[in-house]
């Protein structure tokens, strides 16, 4: 099994037309993802094209999501009309939201967030890689990949990832796979300071989820999502978790890329957020290079399989 | 984004906060009709940076302090022609300094007590925060870490906004009564309105003060702007002051390059804001100082590649680059043929370790190993950032 989605799950793409939106929809396409719909407000009734695959565009979500039975949307709309986008998801009564998009404005999302509390739709972004389901095939083709990230560099299997920044993602997916770990399902949960999943939302999926055998956690400087995860697992989960935490080397009070990813206080650094880590019995991980090896040995401390 | 002091009480102003008089000058003619507009009397000359610790700088000449009260404007006068275009150091301005290109002149209140208020978004509520003391012109940190009981949060619903019975709380617990009272509500209506409007990242006044005529007035202001909603508020995006912003940084921001300074000999450029960070950490790890941050974003083009070299090449305290490079979705091949034309047209003669992983990475490194140029591989992060520490060391 996996968290989320599986690889029957059927997705719609919100701004299918966009540059960005259509290129990874057709990535997606090409790795086996159930892409059944589009949606671009003014474009319904046309088609969108690649290779032998014909995916009808819709003007609204609830429209798509009507004729096609997506229950899945990816979000690929342009900052200032992403909050509406999400809205518009939620409204449709979709299960999950994923928003890839970069740069939405902060109040946006706060009211966003506030908008969506209490309702059935799970919100995960924005500014994410999103979410892969690893496949059985060649290159783990016929998975499931919502959003931007490489779909061949996983493996199915029983490692749950998750990880606020993309390419940091990759790294561990990659170091997995290469030593023929594979991966139940792998989740970005962004990088801003107000976003829909947290790491410990994802934690409790993973924990509850039986074909996850261990975990591995990597957040960043800012905040103090990591340590309300590492405080529940330490309470809460007997699997092996490996962690990383990026930004040691940031100054304080300078933004590092990532909009949540800045120092502000004394518990949001990189320091003390190990410090928790190490204190819940999460496997810490030197370096990203050492992410892997670090959930290797926290599997074999707990005497887990992970392979 | 950041504004300086003057153009963020003249915000305050456009939304009904009170501040004490003031106008700006950046000439020492302006410096004069600046004055000219306000009352005789007690004065202060406020240096315009955008830094803190202003009033406990020393300026490059010697000059202490870039806030200081003055008896009369003549005393104004003369101690802001010390201090314009002079460069004032202060604990967070770093060693260089910064160059004071605007004083900010304002009558002088007469202060009956000191407060803090501030409006910030609360992470783990995702909701804005109202934070309110009794303690006010000293370090916030040091209050909420010393006396906690003396800061008051409220957290406002972005569904209902600002609630009555809040405003009555935050004024309740700041001790006021009576006219203090009435007034210090509506500042603080006035000054959620302005967070909420401007896309305000923060707004934080320390000190806010009484006056013995039962004023409630805002005596600093430091005001910072969500940089993702600034495509909304043209008039904000005037407001911002490139003399405060590192050169290196601009040009950076041109080519979508999202570049910071550090001070470090190993200048690192790494695609994705994690991996850049944890790039900077690694070299750290193994001994060596990271010279920046620098995130070339998912495509890393041939020409963002180059302007980064540029970039890079720019600051002399750079002894050696690591490229660290994910190809997840993108061709490294085709970063590998960027990088290695970077190098040919910027000449790079410093130690270069380049790391490439992911899509088509065979045909990369083939490309880097048959470009002739003295570039070292690293197979993992952790080989690259061992490389290139031994390569400056």
């Amino acid at each position: 099994m996996s968290i989320l989605i599986t690889p029957a799950t059927k997705i719609l793409i919100q701004g299918i037309t966009g540059e960005f939106g259509a290129r990874h929809t057709r990535l997606s396409l090409d790795y086996g993802t159930q892409v059944v719909a589009g949606v671009t407000p003014g474009k319904g009734g046309q088609w969108f094209e690649h290779g032998t695959h014909r995916v009808p565009i819709f003007n609204s979500v609830a429209d798509a999501a009507r004729a096609t039975g997506a229950t899945v949307s990816a979000i690929f709309v342009p900052p200032p009309f992403a909050a509406d986008a999400i809205l518009e998801g939620a409204d449709a009564g979709l299960e999950l939201a994923v928003a890839i998009t970069e740069g939405i404005p902060i109040r946006d999302m706060v009211r966003v967030k506030r908008a969506m509390q209490g309702g059935s739709t799970r919100l995960v972004g924005p500014n994410c890689p999103g979410l892969v389901t690893p496949g059985t095939g060649k290159d783990s083709f016929g998975g499931c990949r919502i959003g931007i990230a490489p779909g061949y560099i996983h493996k199915k299997g029983h490692v749950g990832v998750v990880s606020r920044s993309g390419t940091l993602t990759y790294e561990a997916v990659y170091q997995l796979t290469v030593k023929n770990i594979g991966q139940s399902t792998c989740v970005g949960i962004g990088g801003d300071p107000v976003n829909g999943t947290s790491h410990l939302d994802v934690i409790k999926l993973f924990n509850a989820d039986p074909e996850t055998h261990g975990m591995i956690l990597i957040g960043e400087i800012g905040g103090t999502a990591e340590v309300e995860a590492a405080r529940w697992i330490k309470a809460n989960c007997q699997k092996p978790v490996a962690g990383f935490i990026a930004g040691a080397t940031a100054p304080a009070g300078r933004r590092m890329g990532h909009a949540g990813a800045i120092v502000g206080g004394e518990e949001d650094t990189a320091a003390a957020k190990i410090a928790v880590f190490r204190e819940c019995g999460i496997e810490v991980a030197a370096t990203p290079s050492d992410l892997a090896d670090a959930l290797l040995r926290a599997a074999k401390a707990r005497g887990v399989t992970l392979s | 984004m950041n504004i300086h002091e003057y153009q963020a009480k003249a915000l305050f102003e456009k939304f009904g906060v009170p501040v004490p008089r003031g106008a700006a000058a950046t000439s020492a003619a302006e410096l004069d009709t600046a004055l000219a507009s306000l009352p005789e009397g007690p004065t202060m000359v406020k240096s315009q940076i955008h830094a803190g610790g202003r009033g406990k700088g020393t300026f490059t000449d010697g000059f202490k302090g870039g806030v200081k009260f003055c008896k009369t404007k003549a005393d104004a006068r003369e101690i802001a022609g010390k201090m314009l275009n002079n460069t004032l150091v202060t604990i967070q301005t770093g060693p260089a300094g910064r160059k004071v290109q605007t004083i900010y002149f304002t009558v002088a209140s007469e202060i009956k007590k000191e407060y803090y208020l501030a409006i910030l978004l609360d992470r783990a509520t995702s909701r804005p925060v109202i934070v309110a003391s009794t303690e006010g012109g000293v370090e916030i940190e040091k209050v909420a870490h010393d006396t906690p009981e003396k800061i008051t949060k409220v957290f406002v619903d972005p569904a209902y906004g600002l609630a009555d019975f809040q405003v009555r709380e935050l004024v309740a617990s700041l001790g006021f009564a009576g006219a203090e009272a009435k007034n210090a509500a509506k500042l603080i209506r006035n000054l959620y309105t302005c967070y909420w409007e401007t896309d305000a990242a923060m707004v934080e006044v320390n000190p806010l003060i009484t006056t013995p005529a039962g004023e409630v007035l805002a005596l600093d202001a430091k005001v910072s702007f969500d940089d993702n909603a600034l495509f909304r508020h043209p008039e904000l995006v005037a407001l911002r002051d490139l003399n405060e912003e590192d050169p290196k940084e601009i040009e950076a921001s041109k080519y979508s390059l999202s570049y910071i300074a550090l001070d470090g000999n190993i200048a690192c450029l790494v695609n994705g804001a994690g991996l850049a960070m944890s790039t900077m950490d690694i070299i750290k790890h193994y001994g060596g100082t990271p010279a920046n941050f620098l995130d070339v974003g998912g495509g890393a083009s041939k020409d963002q590649v180059i302007a980064a070299f540029k970039i890079i090449l720019g600051d002399p305290n750079v002894k050696g680059i690591l490229v660290n490079i994910f190809g997840g979705i993108m061709d490294c091949n085709v970063i590998a043929t960027g990088i290695v034309a970077a190098v040919k047209e910027v000449g790079l003669s410093l130690p270069l370790v380049v790391r490439l992983e992911g899509n088509n990475v065979a045909a990369g490194k083939a490309t880097l190993a048959a470009s002739g140029l003295a570039l070292v591989s690293g197979d993992t992060m952790a080989d690259a950032a061992q490389k290139i520490v031994k390569l400056v060391a």
